[in-house]
């Protein structure tokens, strides 16, 4: 368990080097906050209490996305592009024979991450876009911990779909593809795009069932307290049913791929 | 010295008489036009580029796909928008469908073709820039063209996709000059987005890790444009305007084409403003691009 | 039009170049100072030579290199290639100079070396039939002809370098920079770019300018050194002198049968075993003399199975420099 945490603390520390880099990261989210926030009033001064918010809500819901973009990677920029190389080139023989579980090491390092990219960059686009503009803000410490608890079972459950898009690099050749592909999905799944409240119909049934939902929508109703009572409890447990379900099969899978490569010899 | 047209200028010690001694080329230096000069580099280079790509043909079809999904995915939230209203900001769908089309391929245009200043910062850490700087051919064209790719394309089919619809469904009184406006935009939006591009590069000269910032006016300026300027503040419209004029990408032109009313109370007239603009814009890019790139050399890093 | 002066093809009048750097001492704060990181060099190269250009990690070689190749300009003083002032007009001594950066391709990586090729005979617009014979000639004697149609990315890293010298002669450069051309090459490969550079600086008369940390790169090729060390000229003569001057010295590593007590040669009072571990020994000998004698002396009395040769490195023989010379 020590390594775990010294792994997760080495990630965050790599990460907080990056200076210039988290400064410019939050320039540009707080000016696409802005943007966005703005195409959000235009809306919801048509339809007041659309998808079920009204307007402080709905700008909340643009600010919390800026905040939690790089935190739960809903367009990559994680740990899966090192994993892919380190599997193309071949290291990854040299993990599997550390004394260390391969999904846990990989789950420690992304824990860590996120941390830094909660504190780095999410706290000042949401301290400007509260300035800026009426945010429906949690009143209650309750709400915020239940909401912080909601972000990492989040970013659980986006370590475990970047987790198995990494290990296709074992059967594909190039897996620029496959990381595309999830990374779109993640774009309109999440609720980056709009809110899945907002999606018609069946989309939207089966928009806020699939995984993405947890790493965006749910963990924003839960700050905006849209889950009073149980109905929390059933909001987590959509999230670590993901989260289980997918680091399950990121097991099966990596077990596959490791025979693949013990056979092979590397 | 000689000018700068195309005077031959014979310089050294030359023997071009032939014979061993007359192993050096003839010495004989070619001043060219720099713009004629890069865009020919920029030829040649991009050609490179090409071919590189075509040993990897398979993914190359699937980030054509990519590109062209994931700049769909702002057309798609607009139209979720207009599942659930009617007006946005008082716009119509057809309407902003047009100024997301002009702004979408302007920057489309932009971004295949200067999409990779991006990486300056990258060259100017791991020392590639230096490999460019001993090149007879300006450094902005071979920067420029560097990682060309055409899978960028995918944007400007979707840019064009949006606008062409636009253009039919809108029911637009149309002139001559009004026909002449849609051409004109596409082209001086482009120049705008890419002297953006040009001077968020520079930009990276003195700050080698903010590739980002750059984005926020790129990507993000591309993002505004595709809402009506009635959605924004009028502090941020009057930014977009005067300071970085990206209004004149789709906004002033396009609402001309439309027939609406201006923000800001500006004149009828600003409408036929961008290639102007557009110009003027490159100028403040390109003296920044040459400040960065002699920061560089008087530095080194 | 600026004058050839017959005494310097290159020409180095008091050049330095001063960096300012930022150090940091925390969150946010820094604190600058500045750096000489060539200070007040003065030298000159006649057209035709071949010098090598030694010093230690962070002495300013790169630095120099990059004045006279126009990356960079300097601080102060005079600079001139072929008359020219590089940081002034870069592209037009582009034409003139050849660069190889040693950990640097140029070469396209998924293209055929063929492509690179191609692209250097347009980029510096060179005329097609001085193209094809050049092209030919380095095809020749680098012995590329296999590898033309190969992606470079599967080529070695001798290979590659080969094809890197190649690229940067199509253009017929009067000067060539090498920046460490021989790093990372296996004993063939080295010995292939030494013999093709002599050949083309004694057949072609293509001034020379490199750096190395091999010292044997020297040794083979450069009857002129220069040494520089934090930003100053430290030596600028022959390769003997400078080791006179350095009295540095190379090392033999000896691997014998089974372990014994270190070697002695009487007859050799200038050779001392350095170091002893298991069968493998290490012996210090003057650079200056021959290890033939000395093989030969050991083979006669003792056991012995496999031995190398290690040459010198610079960082010792400045060391050495150093001490002889109270820093001349």
């Amino acid at each position: 368990m020590r390594l775990y945490a010294v792994v997760a603390a080495g990630q965050f520390r790599r990460f907080a080097t990056y200076r210039t880099a988290t400064a410019a990261g939050v320039f540009t989210n707080t000016v696409f906050g802005f943007i966005l926030a703005y195409t959000y009033v235009a809306l919801w001064d048509e339809r007041p209490q659309l998808g079920g918010y009204d307007m402080s809500q709905a700008l909340s819901y643009v600010w919390l996305g800026q905040a939690l973009l790089m935190t739960c990677s809903m367009m990559g920029g994680g740990f899966e592009d090192e994993l892919i190389e380190r599997i193309r080139t071949g290291d990854i023989a040299v993990d599997l024979y550390r004394p260390a579980d391969l999904q846990l090491w990989w789950l420690a390092g992304d824990l860590g991450r996120a941390a830094f990219h909660l504190l780095g960059r999410g706290i000042v686009p949401m301290l400007v876009g509260s300035l800026a503009f009426d945010l429906a803000l949690p009143s209650s410490p309750g709400i915020w911990m239940a909401f912080l608890l909601s972000v990492a079972l989040g970013v659980v459950v986006s370590f475990a779909i970047r987790f198995l898009v990494a290990l296709s690099a074992f059967w594909l050749l190039d897996g620029a593809g496959v990381a595309q592909m999830a990374w779109l999905a993640g774009m309109f799944f999440s609720g980056m795009l709009l809110p899945l409240t907002l999606f018609p119909g069946v989309l939207g049934d089966v928009a806020r069932a699939l995984p993405w939902s947890s790493l965006l929508q749910v963990p924003v109703d839960v700050f905006l307290g849209k889950y009073p009572g149980w109905e929390l409890v059933r909001a987590y447990a959509f999230q670590a049913g993901w989260a289980v379900a997918l680091l399950l099969v990121g097991r099966m899978v990596q077990s596959v791929a490791t025979r693949r490569v013990v056979v092979q010899g590397g | 010295m000689a000018d700068t047209t195309g005077a031959v200028e014979v310089a050294g010690a030359a023997d071009a008489s032939g014979g061993r001694p007359a192993q050096w080329p003839e010495e004989v230096f070619v001043r060219r036009p720099r713009f004629v000069e890069g865009v020919r580099a920029y030829g040649l280079i991009a050609m490179m580029w090409l071919r590189s790509t075509m040993a990897y043909r398979a993914s190359f079809a699937l980030t054509v796909f990519g590109n062209f999904a994931a700049t769909a995915f702002d057309f798609v939230a607009i139209l979720l928008m207009f599942s659930h209203v009617d007006r946005l900001g008082g716009y119509t769908l057809p309407e902003i469908a047009l100024l997301y089309g002009v702004s979408g391929t302007a920057f489309g245009l932009a971004d295949l073709l200067l999409g990779s200043m991006d990486r300056l910062g990258a060259r100017v850490r791991d020392g590639t820039l230096d490999t460019l700087l001993v090149r007879p051919v300006p450094v902005l064209a071979q920067v420029a063209a560097d990682r060309f790719a055409l899978r960028r394309l995918g944007r400007v089919f979707q840019g064009v996709l949006v606008l062409g619809y636009a253009l039919v469904v809108l029911d637009i009184e149309w002139t001559p000059l009004k026909a002449a406006m849609v051409p004109m935009m596409l082209l001086s939006g482009a120049a705008v987005f890419g002297a953006l591009f040009v001077a968020g590069a520079a930009f990276q000269f003195v700050a080698q890790d903010a590739a980002q910032v750059q984005n926020a006016f790129t990507y993000g300026g591309n993002t505004l444009l595709q809402y009506p300027p009635s959605v924004f503040a009028k502090d941020l419209v009057r930014g977009v305007t005067f300071v970085v004029p990206l209004a004149f990408v789709n906004w002033l032109p396009a609402l001309y084409v439309l027939g609406r009313e201006y923000p800001l109370g500006l004149p009828d007239w600003v409408a036929f403003l961008p290639p102007v603009v557009a110009g003027l814009f490159w100028l403040p890019a390109g003296l920044g691009w040459r400040a960065g790139l002699r920061a560089y050399r008087s530095t080194g890093s | 039009m600026e004058a050839q002066t017959p005494t310097g093809f290159i020409e180095l009048d008091q050049v330095e170049k001063v960096f300012d750097v930022r150090r940091k001492t925390g969150f946010m704060r820094g604190e600058r100072h500045r750096v000489r990181a060539v200070d007040s060099i003065s030298f000159r190269v006649a057209r035709g030579e071949m010098v090598g250009y030694i010093g230690p990690n962070g002495a300013g070689k790169s630095t120099t290199i990059k004045m006279l190749t126009g990356i960079l300009t300097p601080s102060g003083g005079r600079l001139r290639v072929a008359g020219i002032d590089p940081s002034r007009e870069r592209t037009r001594l582009a034409h003139r100079i050849g660069v190889v950066f040693g950990q640097r391709t140029t070469l396209w990586w998924d293209l055929p070396l063929r492509d690179s090729y191609r692209l250097m005979h347009r980029m510096y617009r060179i005329p097609d039939a001085r193209y094809r014979e050049n092209l030919e000639r380095c095809v020749e004697l680098l012995d590329l002809g296999e590898l033309l149609d190969v992606p470079v990315r599967q080529l070695s890293l001798g290979q590659r370098m080969r094809g890197d010298i190649a690229a940067a002669l199509l253009h017929d450069p009067e000067v060539l920079y090498l920046d460490e051309p021989t790093i990372g090459l296996d004993v063939v490969s080295k010995s292939r770019v030494r013999g093709f550079l002599r050949d083309l600086n004694a057949e072609r008369g293509t001034t020379v300018l490199l750096t190395t940390h091999d010292l044997t790169d020297i040794e083979q090729l450069c009857k002129r050194v220069m040494v520089i060390d934090h930003g100053r000229l430290m030596y600028d003569g022959a390769l003997a002198g400078l080791h006179e001057v350095g009295e540095s010295e190379r090392t033999l590593v000896v691997d014998l049968e089974r372990q014994l007590p270190p070697i002695r040669l009487e007859s050799a009072p200038s050779v001392r075993t350095v170091k002893v571990e298991g069968p493998r020994q290490w012996l210090a000998f003057p650079a200056s003399e021959s290890a033939a004698p000395l093989v030969a002396r050991i083979a006669a009395d003792y056991p012995l199975v496999d031995l190398s040769v290690r040459e010198p490195d610079i960082e010792a023989v400045i060391a050495k420099m150093y001490e002889s010379a109270g820093g001349m």
